[in-house]
């Protein structure tokens, strides 16, 4: 398995970027593939741990040790196999996938995890590229009909999991095509859509039927809904985002970081879009929020032709280095440098923003801020004050807030339906059955456990699939 | 049947899994003159050999004592006259020796018995006599027992023809009267009834008396008219402290010293004959014999009772010996042709009874001894000038003047000795064996009856299906990817079983909620301390997979032999050819074989329920074939298929099996299984283990045919055979494990327990396996079954293309549950190092969660206490909670330095204890740190490979653990590869870098319960301070093996469970050896509770505890202290990598690589806080169930009881009532350790040495003491020793300093860890284990000047002398048993001639053997050198050459090297010529002969210096290749040095 002294001799080598330069001049993918041999030495660095903390860590239990092992040996294929038996679709995650199963993997403890994601990734694209990928199409039907609402990863991987244990499933999508925030929220330069769409060729030869362009509640009706299907399932996301109610927020130039990703996004794909267009071209980007959308803020208002960019976030800087001792093989709090970050940006921390400040045609063309500092409280809980004196203003005549979502839209279908929430406004439902207050009507993906990344998404698409179907037939084959 | 004055089984005692081993001797006049002195001298036999017995609790109450002896006729005809009744003369007339109840009426019903039976044999019953006894020298536990003693005098009848029918009517008069008893009581009242002796020549005089007190019991024996010419005497050790009379021995023809292993495989084979079995001679007598075997005696008794049989049926003694212990035969080429005919002949007759075993018989006629293939009882003997023959288990044990004795030997491994009265001649081996092979032209027999498969023509062998057809057969048998990955591909790629490392954590089979293979609900069961493992690599000569297939030939017709034709194969693992030879076998061989297919599968739509009524088909198929006279049957699932369900072959196996043993038709049928299912080492086991003669494992490959491309360049032919030999090497070591050396003895042997299954299928399918916990039955194996199938046939996508994960050996997320999981090991991590408690609350919490899974027996307990907590603050304080933890066994060497010291210095701060594990330590831990803390290990562990076990070692302990067994891998050695033996880990283990390193795994100086407390002894009089604890694990039986460890007089015993951790062990062992703690402690605290022990010994446990709640529940089932070995190593950072095996350890662990080591994030504190966290939970636990100390826990088993709350369908069926069950005993009796063992130091003469070498040992002056030294004084030397190493470490004092001058027999372990300094030189002889562990001190032993004895023709010295010795010299002048050297690892010794096995392990030291020497010679030698004088040049014969070079010794070149060093080799040259091994062998070689002469003044010696020329090239050199190799290396590195001006020594 692996070779048993593999991490002993072999460094960890990963994908390399395309020059920043040439980068920045486009909205393609510009990571460079390992080559056939280095992937395998990659591979071998695996030590085929009795406890796989990768295999843990990895929130569909892709099966690590094994792929990387058949890797190691060249049997791609085989590698696929066991893939796509925990993973629908693991060329998103192997392209934007955060990968807690690196940062859990038992050579991190010594900052050199196997490649795994770089690993994931060859193999499907292999398989694309060979051929192995077909659909698999159920042999019998079992004529249960079962509505998904909302076509992003989780609603994707429910529907082919539903598809494949020979259900008659439809995916109802509000927007143009299926993909949710892979297709709208992820910029092209991470993720290329062409990507998504031959998934969902596979998919509609699996049997599930697109639903495009349609709003439940709008163009059908939550009733019409639930007379024609067995089951239903939820999978809207949680995109409801969270706002910044400052003074100056309706200035111009103030923007939800989605309107201004989804907009590029459509801009690329040729769609069509009836909101005027939000461009950083020319302009002082601010991106206020420290994550991952902040960071796709960055690199899309480069890409654009930002001026200059700023990046800031209210909590501290996290340290650059984790205490493995403490934190292993849990996600640490890192300071996380993305390829977007390297193309162009300032970043600063503890900083909280007071105000937008805008000129006379209402354009903002500042945001006041201020310094603050976090101390423990008497039961340890960090509290965050404002130092005083310490106002500042950032020039910007765009500011994009990419500080996450609370919750699912709950005008419309939520409320409609009437299931239950949980306290914060989720869909409320547990992992076992991923079954709503109404009994068939399940929730799975952001819509039910807030917001969270893409692999998250596909598990609980996977799961609530295992769900629906035992709950239609009485028992279940699919894996959990 | 039990025997009486054992209790009742209750909860988990039962007295069926008693053990005894003993002392044996004899003496005799070979002309057969009959004297009350041989009487008188028969009983001092026993007297000096005391000490091999036990005392239980009660003082006065041995374990059984008694004698066999010609019958007295002067004393008895006299006093028959006074009863009035007149005895005819000798011959004429039988006297019964018979043991009676109390109880008058039962009384009367066996007399009346008597009076019914004999008459209507056509005997005449003569009358009965009193026989006196004085009770008052019982002691009281016995008397309620004491049977009423009476002799009953029998007349032959006019019919019976001569005094062999005589006999054998006598033996169906006992029989029958014993079965009328027996029947017509059933309320228990005939306990007492049992007849030791009913005979015409002999009688049995025997009792639970101690050995001195059998005469004053008996006073016919001290009656001066009390006469015979032979006396057979012996004294028990058993495990127990209950008064049963009748299992004292001697039996009817025997004493038997040692254990039969496969004793429930024989009793079963003996009921499986009757439909075959009928003798000529016996005709319907042989009806009123059955039951042949009294199912529940001892093995001894069973024993007996079978050789009875033989003998009756008209076999002689010796041959009847010869069959049932034979020598090993199969692998041997030194054996004549004529003898190994006769044994290959008998091997289809009859299953050797297996194991250690001197067996001393005699029929009043003949007397003599034989000993077991491997030689594991001491047996030694000597030949006066005035005819007469003493022979026991120890020399000297009668005082004969040495000027008298004219002989003096050892009987050899196989090998039987006989001394026939009539005749008045003693039969040596030779001419013995040789008469017997040669009456019956056996070779021409076998010649014309013994097919073998191998040579009947070839069949077409079945074909792979294709892949998709295979997964899913595959699925529904089961397979896993695990089977693939860690079995099926290594064992086809290397041949070997496989290897892994850390204990198993995952649930046992009933607790698991994945469908498990009934398989994996049997755990194999292991030698510890009553009869040792065997080492089936080493000792591969006693090793045997002959398996004979089909109808046996009728015992009792020695000479009907040509008639009936058998099935040989090699091994009972069969390639499809082999298994097509035998399917149509009916159309060769004259028409002598008929094989009938039966189908093992039935239709899947009957579903779970339909398998009952499968299986009853089954049976009533195989009785119909067998009835129309097929006579061979293949149990058969190749027919699986969607529609067809497989019935597991283990159960139709052994259904089928027990079935034609019940009808009485198994040995007229052979069994072969057919089967998908089989492909780990241990579903053969079971199989064979449960009847299968042989086993086709079709699935396993026609799997690896599928991955023939993943196979390298291996042919797929070549695979299946490397497979099939990887199998049988698996099952060689499985056996072995339990100290079985033959497939043919183990097949049915049912060495297994039963975990989780319950008693009704127990009984009906697997007869007399041990279950105790209860568990499923049919309908649930029936429904795991289904499960799988329908799982392999259905739509689940995940099977699709794939096996099923598996997860058993790494954890996986929809694998096996694992108690060590991502999330335990993270929190348990993250605690200790921040010492945050609330994050090891949540540990403890993710650990003990049973709400979903059950990972272990105790997730099903509910601890209610005692009803009334306690404030916390009245619990005891954390550090008296520490005092009692310990961390667990792990060497230097399989961990790495910095783990190792981290630990010990945590449990140092703590006041707990750490392991030195196997592995000796360094000096430099001996002394407090600058800091205060400490790197000592307060227990050394002890263990067969005594790695630097040395005085200074042992001096500097306060527990020191024997390990007889490891929770991984019982019954096994260990094996530290050459690549982790540095020159650090070398220094501390007295070894050689580079060269890898065995652990045999028996110790040698424990083949039973009385050695053990021998070596309790040793390391007692080395280090009186220490506690001596002994390690067993938990199996069916430990309980019981824990009372004779008590009784040992150890202070201390670990009960580990089967989950215990292991730097490397074959997979078949961790997963499937051992049973759980929580079984394996309450059977130990419940049987010692009941045999009033508990109170001296101190009782912990280990293996897999991980939480207060398991240290709780460890208390309360009975434990004082706790074993957290994993768990710690946790805490320090282990991450369960199981990589230990690989040295690639990522965390700095279990590796030697110096990268990784610096990757060590361990730190004393963690492991601190982990067990100040778990203390301070326990503390909670304990006042949440109301106790103030953990003393008030231990035993409490009342405070636990199931949790009803569980509703699951496997674990519904578990009844742990037996678990839970307390002892109802006194308020009197202890129930946790309260007292400490009396060791009788007090007796050791080295009390006496120490007195006189005070200046010595003060001040370092000379001193010279005078002893005289008889058998009884054993361990002579080791206190004075230990006194020299507290003081001087391991430098002692300089040579010659205490200079001792003994004179007569040594007990065992003269000079045991002898210090430098101390010369013990002995004009006399020794016993067993001479220089054990010898520590630098000198050892010379040579004849009395009064001796007439050639010295090099007689022995000298007994077995495992110099075993494990580091350092110092021995000169013996004489021959040694077997075993000599040992794992020596640097001692220096000419010896005149040695047994089988010479130098095996030897790591380092030099050995000189001036004579012949046994078989295996330097087997697994890996270091130091041996030169044997090989006059007839056949030593390579004898040698194993596995890992040794004979080279010749270059005497040419040595002297010319010597004259042009001239004078620098005379000056300081013996230094160099001894530690440059690769040279100076003559010169070396000269030297040691010289000193040998110096101290013995042999003759031997001098002979061969004053041919030195002639002599030399007779001198073969035994060099181990590794060792030469290391050597090599070591001297280039070294002359690189020299260049550069740095010198280092080579070698050691």
């Amino acid at each position: 398995m692996g070779k048993p002294t593999g991490f002993l001799e072999f460094d960890r080598h990963d994908r390399a970027y395309a020059p920043i330069k040439e980068r920045v001049e486009h909205y393609k993918e510009f990571v460079i593939p390992l080559k056939d041999d280095e992937l395998k030495t990659q591979g071998s660095r695996c030590m085929d741990c009795g406890i796989p903390y990768c295999h843990n860590g990895c929130p569909v239990m892709n099966i690590i040790p094994e792929f990387n092992d058949l890797t190691y040996h060249g049997d791609m294929k085989a590698a696929l196999e066991v893939l796509h038996s925990t993973n629908n679709f693991p060329e998103f995650t192997g392209r934007i996938c955060p990968a807690p199963c690196e940062a859990s993997c038992t050579l991190n403890i010594d900052d050199h995890p196997v490649t795994i994601k770089t690993i994931e990734c060859a193999i499907i694209d292999r398989g694309w590229a060979e051929g192995w990928v077909k659909p698999r199409i159920p042999k019998t039907h079992t004529d249960k009909t079962v509505a998904i609402i909302g076509a992003g990863p989780a609603g994707m991987a429910c529907a082919q999991q539903l598809a494949r244990a020979g259900h008659r499933v439809t995916l109802f999508e509000k927007n143009t095509h299926a993909g949710g925030l892979l297709r709208y929220g992820i910029p092209d330069f991470k993720l290329d859509k062409s990507i998504i769409d031959r998934r969902l060729g596979q998919m509609q030869t699996e049997g599930v039927d697109f639903r495009p362009n349609t709003c439940i509640g709008v163009d059908v009706s939550v009733a019409k809904l639930m007379e024609d299907f067995d089951a239903i399932v939820l999978s809207g996301g949680a995109e409801k985002p969270r706002d910044l109610p400052i003074p100056g927020r309706e200035l111009n130039g103030v923007h939800f970081a989605l309107e201004f990703l989804t907009q590029q996004n459509r801009r690329n794909g040729n769609e069509t879009f009836a909101e005027t267009d939000i461009l950083a071209a020319g302009k002082n980007v601010l991106v206020i929020g420290g994550g991952d959308t902040g960071s796709d803020c960055v690199g899309t208002s480069v890409r654009q032709g930002a001026v200059s960019v700023t990046q800031i976030e209210i909590l501290p800087k996290p340290p650059t280095k984790e205490n493995k001792l403490t934190t292993w093989p849990n996600w640490p709090q890192k300071l996380r440098t993305s390829s977007s970050h390297e193309e162009g940006c300032t970043r600063d921390w503890n900083v909280v923003t007071k105000a937008f400040v805008g000129d006379a045609n209402g354009n903002l063309k500042a945001a006041k801020c201020m310094r603050v500092e976090w101390k423990p409280d008497d039961k340890g809980q960090f509290q965050m004050s404002e130092i005083a004196g310490s106002e500042f203003e950032i020039p910007c005549e765009r500011a994009f807030l990419a500080m996450g979502f609370v919750h699912p839209v709950h005008e419309g279908l939520v409320n409609d339906l009437g299931v239950a929430k949980d306290g914060r406004g989720n869909v409320a439902a547990d992992t076992e059955n991923y079954q709503t207050s109404n009994p068939k009507v399940f929730a799975a993906g952001d819509m039910r456990r807030g917001q969270s990344l893409v692999v998250w998404a596909i598990r609980e698409g996977r799961q609530a699939a295992r769900a629906v179907d035992e709950f239609l037939m009485g028992s279940t084959e699919l894996p959990r | 049947m039990k025997a009486s004055g054992l209790p009742d089984s209750q909860g988990l005692y039962d007295p069926a899994l008693e053990h005894d081993n003993c002392g044996v001797g004899f003496i005799c006049h070979i002309k057969n003159q009959a004297s009350h002195e041989i009487v008188r001298q028969g009983l001092q036999i026993l007297v000096n050999m005391d000490h091999r017995g036990a005392v239980g609790a009660d003082p006065l109450a041995g374990d059984g004592a008694g004698i066999i002896m010609q019958i007295p006729h002067e004393l008895l005809s006299e006093e028959c006259a006074k009863l009035g009744f007149k005895l005819p003369a000798p011959g004429e007339y039988a006297v019964g020796q018979v043991f009676l109840p109390r109880d008058e009426a039962a009384r009367n019903a066996c007399l009346k018995a008597f009076d019914a039976v004999v008459p209507s044999e056509g005997q005449e019953l003569l009358g009965w006599r009193d026989v006196p006894v004085d009770n008052s020298c019982l002691g009281e536990s016995v008397k309620p027992a004491e049977p009423v003693m009476r002799q009953v005098f029998i007349k032959k009848g006019a019919a019976i023809a001569d005094e062999a029918a005589f006999e054998r009517k006598l033996y169906v008069i006992r029989k029958r009267v014993h079965h009328a008893v027996w029947d017509s009581v059933a309320d228990g009242s005939h306990a007492n009834f049992y007849m030791p002796s009913l005979s015409s020549r002999t009688i049995v005089y025997k009792g639970m008396v101690l050995s001195g007190n059998l005469a004053v019991y008996y006073q016919d024996l001290r009656d001066p008219r009390c006469k015979s010419a032979l006396a057979l005497a012996h004294q028990r050790f058993s495990t127990n402290t209950f008064p049963s009379w009748e299992l004292a021995q001697p039996f009817r023809y025997l004493c038997h010293n040692g254990e039969i292993n496969t004793v429930r495989g024989n009793i079963n084979w003996m009921a499986a004959r009757k439909a075959t079995m009928s003798s000529a001679i016996l005709g319907e007598d042989l009806d009123k014999l059955w039951p042949l075997i009294g199912d529940g005696a001892s093995d001894s008794a069973t024993f007996d009772n079978a050789l009875e049989l033989l003998v009756a049926g008209g076999y002689s003694l010796s041959h009847a010996m010869m069959m049932m212990i034979p020598e090993a035969w199969d692998s041997n080429p030194l054996m004549d042709a004529d003898r190994r005919a006769f044994y290959e002949y008998h091997a289809a007759l009859m299953e050797p009874w297996d194991g250690p075993a001197a067996v001393c018989f005699t029929d009043g006629r003949q007397i003599g001894a034989t000993l077991d293939r491997n030689g594991l009882r001491p047996a030694r003997y000597v030949v006066t000038d005035d005819d007469f023959v003493i022979m026991g288990s120890e020399v000297g044990v009668l005082p004969i003047p040495e000027r008298k004795i004219v002989k003096k030997w050892r009987l050899q491994p196989g090998k039987m000795f006989l001394i026939d009265l009539i005749e008045g001649r003693i039969i040596d081996d030779a001419e013995l064996k040789a008469g017997l092979a040669k009456s019956k032209p056996y070779q021409k027999w076998l010649n014309e009856t013994q097919i073998k498969v191998e040579d009947l023509p070839p069949e077409n062998p079945a074909m792979a299906p294709d892949h998709d057809t295979m997964l899913d057969a595959q699925q529904a048998f089961g397979y896993t990817q695990e089977d693939l990955k860690h079995f099926i591909k290594p064992m086809t790629l290397t041949g070997q079983d496989p290897i892994g490392s850390m204990g198993r954590d995952t649930p046992i089979a009933v607790l698991s909620d994945r469908p498990k293979m009934l398989f994996d609900y049997f755990s194999q069961n292991f030698a510890q301390v009553t009869n040792p493992p065997i080492d089936p690599i080493r000792e591969e000569l006693v090793m045997s997979l002959v398996s004979l297939i089909g109808p046996r030939p009728n015992l009792l017709a020695p000479d009907d032999a040509g008639s009936k034709k058998r099935l040989e194969v090699r091994s009972p693992i069969l390639g499809n050819l082999d298994l097509e030879k035998i399917r149509h076998i009916e159309n060769h061989v004259d028409r002598a074989f008929k094989t009938a297919t039966l189908s093992m599968c039935y239709p899947a739509d009957q579903g779970a329920t339909g398998m009952e009524a499968a299986l009853e088909k089954l049976f009533a198929k195989a009785e119909e074939v067998v009835r129309d006279g097929f006579n061979i049957i293949i149990l058969s699932d190749r027919c699986l298929d969607a529609d067809h369900i497989a019935i597991p072959s283990l159960l139709a196996t052994a259904g089928v099996h027990h079935h034609l043993i019940r009808t009485g038709m198994r040995t007229s049928v052979g069994l072969v299984v057919e089967t998908g299912e089989a492909r780990r080492v241990h579903d053969f086991c079971l199989l064979g283990g449960y009847g299968a003669e042989a086993i086709n494992p079709y699935l396993a490959l026609d799997t690896i045919t599928d991955m023939a491309d993943e196979l390298d360049d291996i042919s797929v032919e070549d695979a299946h055979k490397r497979y099939i030999k990887a199998i049988s090497k698996g099952m060689l070591k499985v056996f072995s494990k339990m100290g079985i050396s033959t497939f043919q003895s183990y097949c049915g042997a049912q060495i297994f327990d039963a975990i989780g299954l319950n008693a009704e299928f127990i009984e009906r399918f697997f007869t007399k396996t041990a279950s105790k916990v209860g568990g499923i039955g049919i309908h649930q194996v029936a429904e795991e079954t289904v499960r799988r199938h329908r799982e392999a046939y259905g739509d689940n996508p995940l099977l699709a293309k794939h096996l099923e994960v598996g997860g058993e050996l790494a954890w996986r997320q929809r694998g096996e549950t694992h108690a060590w999981t991502p999330e335990t090991i993270s929190l348990l991590q993250h605690a200790v190092r921040k010492g945050d408690r609330e994050t090891y609350r949540k540990y403890e919490a993710a650990m003990n969660a049973h709400d979903k899974q059950f990972k272990n027996l105790r997730g099903l307990f509910k601890l209610k206490g005692t009803g009334k907590p306690v404030p916390l603050d009245e619990v005891e304080p954390i550090d008296k909670i520490c005092k009692r933890f310990a961390t667990g066994a792990m060497s230097f060497g399989s961990i790495s330095w910095e783990a190792h010291t981290t630990m010990a210095i945590a449990m140092n701060r703590l006041g707990g204890k750490s392991n030195t594990g196997e592995g000796g330590e360094e000096a430099v831990r001996f002394k407090p740190m600058e800091n205060g803390d400490s790197m000592r290990s307060a227990i050394k562990q002890v263990a067969s490979g005594r790695f630097g076990v040395t005085a200074e070692y042992l001096v500097n302990a306060d527990d020191i653990q024997i390990k007889m067994a490891q929770g991984a891998k019982p019954g096994e050695g260990g094996q530290l590869p050459g690549h982790k033996v540095d020159e650090w880990i070398a220094r501390v283990r007295h070894s050689t870098p580079g060269v890898g390193l065995i652990s045999p795994p028996p110790h040698h100086d424990i083949y039973s319960i009385e050695d053990l407390a021998q070596l309790i002894h040793d390391l007692k009089n080395v280090n009186p301070k220490a506690r001596i604890s002994v390690k067993l694990v938990s199996e069916v039986g430990v309980g019981t093996v824990a009372a004779g460890v008590s009784k040992a007089h150890a202070d201390h015993v670990t009960i580990s469970g089967f989950d215990g951790g292991t730097g490397a062990s074959p997979l078949t062992s961790t997963q499937h050896a051992g049973s759980p703690w929580e079984i394996g402690l309450a059977e130990t605290h419940q049987t010692l509770v009941l045999n009033k022990l508990r109170g001296r010994i101190a009782v912990q446990v280990d293996g897999g505890l991980r939480t207060a709640r398991d240290v709780v529940v460890g208390a309360l089932l009975g434990a004082d202290e706790f074993g957290v070995a994993t768990g710690a190593l946790i805490a320090a950072g282990c991450l369960m990598m199981r990589k230990c095996h690989l040295n690639t350890c990522p965390v700095g662990i279990a590796t030697q690589n110096p990268e990784l080591r610096k990757l060590f994030p361990g730190e004393p504190a963690h492991v601190v806080n982990f067990f100040t966290f778990l203390s301070e939970e326990m503390r909670k636990l304990m006042a949440e169930l109301g106790f103030r100390t953990v003393n008030e826990m231990i035993g409490r088993s009342d405070c636990i009881e199931m949790n009803d709350a569980i509703d699951h369908w496997k674990t519904n069926g578990l009844d742990f009532s037996r678990l839970l069950h307390r002892p109802n005993v006194g308020a009197e009796v202890a129930v946790y350790n309260t007292e400490t063992q009396d060791h009788g130091l007090e007796h050791a003469l080295d009390n006496g040495l120490i007195v006189e070498a005070k200046n010595a040992i003060e001040n370092g002056t000379p001193v010279k003491i005078s002893v005289e030294l008889i058998n009884v004084n054993r361990t002579f030397g080791a206190m004075l020793s230990g006194r020299v190493a507290m003081k001087y470490g391991k430098a002692g004092l300089p040579e010659d300093t205490i200079y001792i001058d003994a004179v007569g027999t040594a007990g065992q372990s003269l000079g045991a860890w002898l210090s430098p300094g101390i010369t013990i030189d002995l004009k006399g002889d020794a016993n067993d284990y001479v220089g054990k562990g010898l520590s630098g001190g000198r050892i010379v032993i040579r004849p009395t000047d009064d001796s007439p004895l050639i010295a090099e023709d007689n022995i000298i010295v007994g077995n495992t002398c110099l075993y494990g010795a580091t350092l110092g010299e021995a000169f013996i002048r004489g021959v040694a048993g077997e075993r000599f050297a040992v794992r020596n690892s640097g001692a220096k010794t000419v010896v005149e001639g040695v047994g089988d096995h010479g130098c095996e392990y030897m790591t380092g030291g030099i050995v000189v053997v001036l004579g012949h020497t046994g078989r295996n010679f330097a087997a697994g030698m890996s270091g130091g050198v041996a030169y044997v004088l090989d006059e007839a040049g056949d030593f390579e014969t004898r040698c194993n050459l596995a890992q040794v070079d004979l080279e010749p010794i270059a005497a040419e070149e040595e002297k010319m090297e010597a004259e042009a060093q001239g004078g620098d080799l005379e000056g300081h040259g013996r230094v160099n010529v001894e530690h440059d091994m690769t040279r100076y062998d003559a010169q070396r070689l000269k030297n040691l002969i010289e000193k040998h002469l110096h101290y013995t003044g042999s003759a031997r010696a001098r002979m061969i210096l004053k041919n030195w020329d002639a002599m030399l090239p007779k001198f073969v050199k035994v060099m181990p290749v590794d060792y030469r190799r290391a050597l090599q290396e070591m001297q280039a590195k070294n002359n690189a040095a020299e260049h550069v001006g740095v010198n280092t020594s080579v070698g050691d």
